[in-house]
This record gives C-alpha cells, sequence and structure tokens, in this order.
C-alpha cells in the first residue's frame, strides 16, 4: 500500500481546523467578550471609582445579602442532593420517577414563576398571609423569602448531578462494606461519600453560582428594598436602571470575580489531587 | 458448629431463583457450588453473606439462626464476582477496612491494623503493592486483595463467588491449591462458586451441582463423579 498510514480516527485537518475555528470563535464571543465588557465598562472611570462602588453601604448591604443567601441555601441543597440521590441510586421504592421529576422542577418552571408561588403562599392576600401578619412574621420582601427563592431554584443542582454518578457506581461496594461489618452510617461516610466527592464539588460550586446569581425569583420576592433586600444581581439592576454604569458594571464585575474564582478554587482541586482522580476514572 | 441450610427459597418479581436448596456442611468444610449461569448460585452465596433476603426457609452456622442476623454482624467474608475493591482507596487501606470499622472496644490499635495488613500482603503475595490502588493492579492481583480483605475480618465463613474468574488456566491453578491451603490454615467454612468443574473436584471436600435454584447432586466430588443421580448432572460433567 502506498501513501502514508492515517490514524482512523483522525478526521481531515481542514475540517479539524474549522472546527477549531468554530469552537473558539464561538466560545470568544459569547464568554469571553462579555466578561471583558463587564470588566471594562467597570473601570471605565479609573479603578478608584469602580472600588468605591463597591464598598459603598447599599453595595455591600447587598454583597452580604446575596452570601447569606447562598450561604443558607447551598449547605442546605447539597444536604438534601445527596439524600436524595443517596435514595434513588441505592434503594427501591415505589415513586422513584415521581421524585426524579419533581426534583427537576425548578428547572423547569421560569424563576419569575416560582417567586409568584411563593407570594401566593406567604403574600398578604395569600394562604399564610393573615396568620403571619398576626404572628409579626417576615417572609416576603424579608431575608426568609430571599433564602427561601434561592433555595427553590438551586434545588436540583446537587441531586442531579449525583444521581447518574451514583446510580452509574451501584451498590458493590456499599454491599462489601457491610459484609465487612461496617454499619449503614460508617458505609456512607467511608465509600459512598468519598467515591462522590469530585461530582459533589462540582455540584457544590455550579449551585452556589447560581444561588449567588440567582435574579428572576428573588426579583419577586424582594421587595427591591436598597440596602437591605437588595441582592448583587438586583443591585446591579437597579444601579443600571438609575444610569449609574460604573457602579452597576462594578457590582457586576465583582460576581463575576466571584464565579471566576470557585472556577480556580476547582481547577487548583483538581491539580492538587490529580493522581487520585486518576485513580479513581481508569477501573 | 456446622453449616445447616434448610429450603432457602427466593423469588425476584415471579422469577424463581431459588426453589428450597438444602445442604450441611461440617464446619471446616470446602464447599464447591457448580452449575450453569443462572442457576442460583451467587443468590444462595448473597442469602449466605446477608446481602439479600430469603423469602422462606432457614440456616444455621454456629448454633446460630444465621439468617436473622444483620449482615455485619455475621463475619462472614465475601469474595465478590467483580472484586468491589474500593476504587479511592489503596490496596492497605482495602484491606484494613473491616478492622478499622469495628466499635471502638474491638477495634485493634493502628500498629496492631498495620502488622495485620503487612501479614495479610505477605499472604496474598502482594507486599509491595500495599500503597497502590486497585485501579493500578492487574485482574489477578486485585482478586487476591479482595481475598486479603475477606480475611481480614478473621470470617468464620468465607463466601467466594467465582475469585478466578477473570484469570487464566494457568494462574487459576496455582491460585486454587493457595486458596486452599489459607482455607486450611484460617479453619472457616467456605463457600466456593465456580463455572468451573475440574476445578470444583480438585480443591472442594463437597460438591453441589446446582441446576435451575435447586441443588440437583451434592456429594464428594469422587460420588458425584462415579454415581451422577440425575440426567441433568451426567450431562454437566460429562460437558
Ligand atoms: N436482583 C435480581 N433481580 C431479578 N432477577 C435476578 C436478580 N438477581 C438474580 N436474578 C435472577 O436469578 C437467577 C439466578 O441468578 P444468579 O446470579 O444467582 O445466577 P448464577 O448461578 O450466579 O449465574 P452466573 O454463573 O452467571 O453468575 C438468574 O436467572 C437471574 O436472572
Ligand atoms: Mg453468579
Amino acid at each position: 500500500m502506498s501513501g502514508k498510514f492515517q490514524n482512523p480516527t483522525q478526521d481531515p485537518l481542514l475540517l479539524r481546523i474549522f472546527l477549531s475555528l468554530v469552537a473558539i470563535g464561538f466560545v470568544a464571543l459569547f464568554l469571553v467578550l462579555p466578561l471583558l465588557i463587564v470588566f471594562k465598562e467597570a473601570l471605565a472611570d479609573g479603578l478608584g471609582k469602580a472600588f468605591a462602588a463597591i464598598i459603598e453601604p447599599d453595595a455591600l448591604s447587598a454583597v452580604k445579602l446575596s452570601l447569606l443567601a447562598a450561604g443558607i441555601a447551598v449547605p442546605l441543597n447539597t444536604v438534601f442532593g445527596i439524600s436524595a440521590a443517596w435514595a434513588v441510586a441505592k434503594h427501591d421504592f415505589s415513586g422513584k420517577t415521581i421524585l426524579v421529576t419533581l426534583i427537576d422542577l425548578p428547572f423547569s418552571v421560569s424563576p419569575v414563576v416560582s417567586g409568584l408561588i411563593y407570594v401566593l403562599v406567604f403574600g398578604l392576600q395569600g394562604w399564610f398571609g393573615s396568620y403571619l401578619l398576626d404572628h409579626d412574621i417576615h417572609i416576603l420582601f424579608a431575608l426568609p423569602g430571599i433564602v427561601l427563592a434561592t433555595i427553590f431554584v438551586t434545588f436540583p443542582f446537587v441531586a442531579r448531578e449525583l444521581i447518574p454518578l451514583m446510580v452509574d457506581q451501584g451498590r458493590d461496594e456499599e454491599e462489601a462494606a457491610i459484609s465487612l461489618g461496617a454499619s449503614g452510617f460508617s458505609t456512607f461516610c467511608r465509600v459512598t461519600l468519598p467515591n462522590i466527592k469530585w461530582g459533589l464539588l462540582y455540584a457544590v460550586l455550579l449551585c452556589n453560582a447560581r444561588a449567588l446569581g440567582e435574579f428572576g425569583a428573588v426579583s419577586v420576592v424582594s421587595g427591591h428594598i436598597r440596602g437591605q433586600t437588595n441582592t448583587m444581581p438586583l443591585h446591579v439592576e437597579l444601579l443600571y436602571n438609575n444610569y449609574d454604569y460604573v457602579g452597576a458594571f462594578a457590582v457586576a464585575a465583582l460576581l463575576a470575580l466571584l464565579a471566576l474564582l470557585t472556577l480556580v478554587f476547582k481547577t487548583i482541586l483538581e491539580w492538587r489531587y490529580a493522581d487520585e482522580l486518576a485513580a479513581m476514572h481508569r477501573h | 458448629m456446622s453449616l445447616i441450610i434448610d429450603s432457602v427459597a427466593k423469588r425476584f418479581a415471579r422469577f424463581p431463583a431459588l426453589n428450597g436448596v438444602s445442604l450441611n456442611a461440617p464446619q471446616g468444610a470446602f464447599v464447591a457450588l457448580v452449575g450453569p449461569s443462572g442457576s442460583g448460585k451467587t443468590t444462595l452465596l448473597r442469602i449466605l453473606g446477608g446481602l439479600e433476603e430469603a423469602d422462606s426457609g432457614s440456616v444455621r452456622f454456629a448454633d446460630l439462626n444465621w439468617l436473622s442476623m444483620p449482615a455485619r454482624e455475621r463475619k462472614a467474608g465475601f469474595v465478590f464476582q467483580q472484586y468491589a475493591l474500593f476504587k479511592h482507596m489503596t490496596v492497605a487501606d482495602n484491606i484494613a477496612f473491616g478492622l478499622r470499622v469495628r466499635p471502638r472496644r474491638e477495634r485493634p490499635s493502628r500498629g496492631e491494623i498495620r502488622d495485620r495488613v503487612q501479614e495479610l500482603l505477605r499472604l496474598v503475595q502482594l507486599e509491595e503493592f500495599g500503597g497502590r490502588y486497585p485501579s493500578q493492579l492487574s485482574g489477578g492481583q486485585r482478586q487476591r486483595v479482595a481475598l486479603a480483605r475477606a480475611l481480614a475480618i478473621e470470617p468464620r465463613m468465607l463466601l467466594l463467588d467465582e475469585p478466578f474468574g477473570a484469570l487464566d488456566a494457568k494462574v487459576r491453578k496455582e491460585l486454587r491449591v493457595w486458596l486452599r491451603h489459607i482455607h486450611d490454615k484460617a479453619g472457616v467454612t467456605s463457600i466456593f462458586v465456580t463455572h468451573d468443574q475440574e476445578e470444583a473436584f480438585a480443591v472442594a471436600d463437597l460438591v453441589a451441582v446446582m441446576n435451575a435454584g435447586r441443588i440437583e447432586q451434592y456429594g464428594a466430588p469422587a460420588d458425584v463423579r462415579r454415581d451422577p443421580k440425575t440426567k441433568f448432572v451426567a450431562e454437566f460433567l460429562s460437558a
């Protein structure tokens, strides 16, 4: 046979170049460029102005509120997600498909609708409205409402990531652990959890990013009280609508930085534990 | 202290996997289970190990009502068909697992655990491999780790589900002699599942030939071979 050996899985050179260019172009245009513009606009009047916009009291309060809401919602959804995935993947029970479908609900419902549901339930005219008023409990236009909305919207992230992972792993290792004398709890901590920790980390980071960035549902329940119930995304919108572009972009840039930070954190962990990761994937 | 299995039955959905299996074995016996795929060998082993619940029937072992005991209290060392090693742990940690999860009162000290793991690594001839992960081992090495892990808990009963399934004939021959040696040394009662009847007849004290959820014949290898009781056994042995 004449001619060079061609790798059977290798596509023609031109096609490869074309596909690479499309991919790079797409990423640059739709992901990198907007991010760059956010930072450019934030620094339009210099670093000092951007910094001032962030440490201004209303902005700081928005940052605090966002971190607090995520700080409550993410751990709760992590615990819930692990429990749900564990139940679905490692046990048989009736109503399993219904549970899985329900977990997906927040993904399929528009966040605005989710927010409106809370207004319907907890609002003055809502089911519990008069009860809450009588007992002076504030849910809407206050922290509890914002936390509830955030929990609802970020509900599926952990469970969705873990279910296929745990189904794929099966029950073999858990059975081995039990037969070696481990209790259910110790099997969970020593076998189940370590086997899902990378997927879990990824899911928690995504869940956190979404919790910090949630706009629609939170916007409906927050009431937009500047300095009190405005989260970071809501504060960005408020500044933007008031033609304070530097302020809006500065807070937006901070939000983007938080997201980038989580990605850096994930990359560092992956790099640090490369050996262990490789060992887990080959088997 | 013998093993008495009495009319154990198990169905999956409507499918009968075990149709009343009875079998007696003296303490310290090495029993081989042979039979075609799907005949219920793994199911019987899983019931003995407490990983599956029997629908009816009873098992007495060491004068205990075996089936009413939770799996974790049975001290039945299980060697799985697919190894089921802990992927995220090194070989040494895999072997130490059964000792580390003991309640504090019964747990050996760190030093004792380390010594015990070394001893077991030597026993399964993997002294240099304690620091490796299961993914970095060959099939036969993984199988030996699985055996060492099961032996670490000082089991009263060893349940071996085709432990040499993935290995070539030569290695199997070496390992079965070695396994029999370990069985004798540990003084356990072992149930050993295999597809390979030659292997079963070579190592076991007693052989049970299973078919469609039943034991067709049970006895000493020489007796079963000399005098097959059913047409199925005769055909199975001549295959
Ligand atoms: N979890 C289960 N659900 C439904 N059916 C099952 C289950 N486990 C086993 N069975 C069925 O029970 C029968 C016996 O299975 P078992 O695994 O005990 O066979 P085996 O003798 O070990 O076969 P092999 O030699 O192929 O490993 C098979 O027909 C199998 O399809
Ligand atoms: Mg089997």
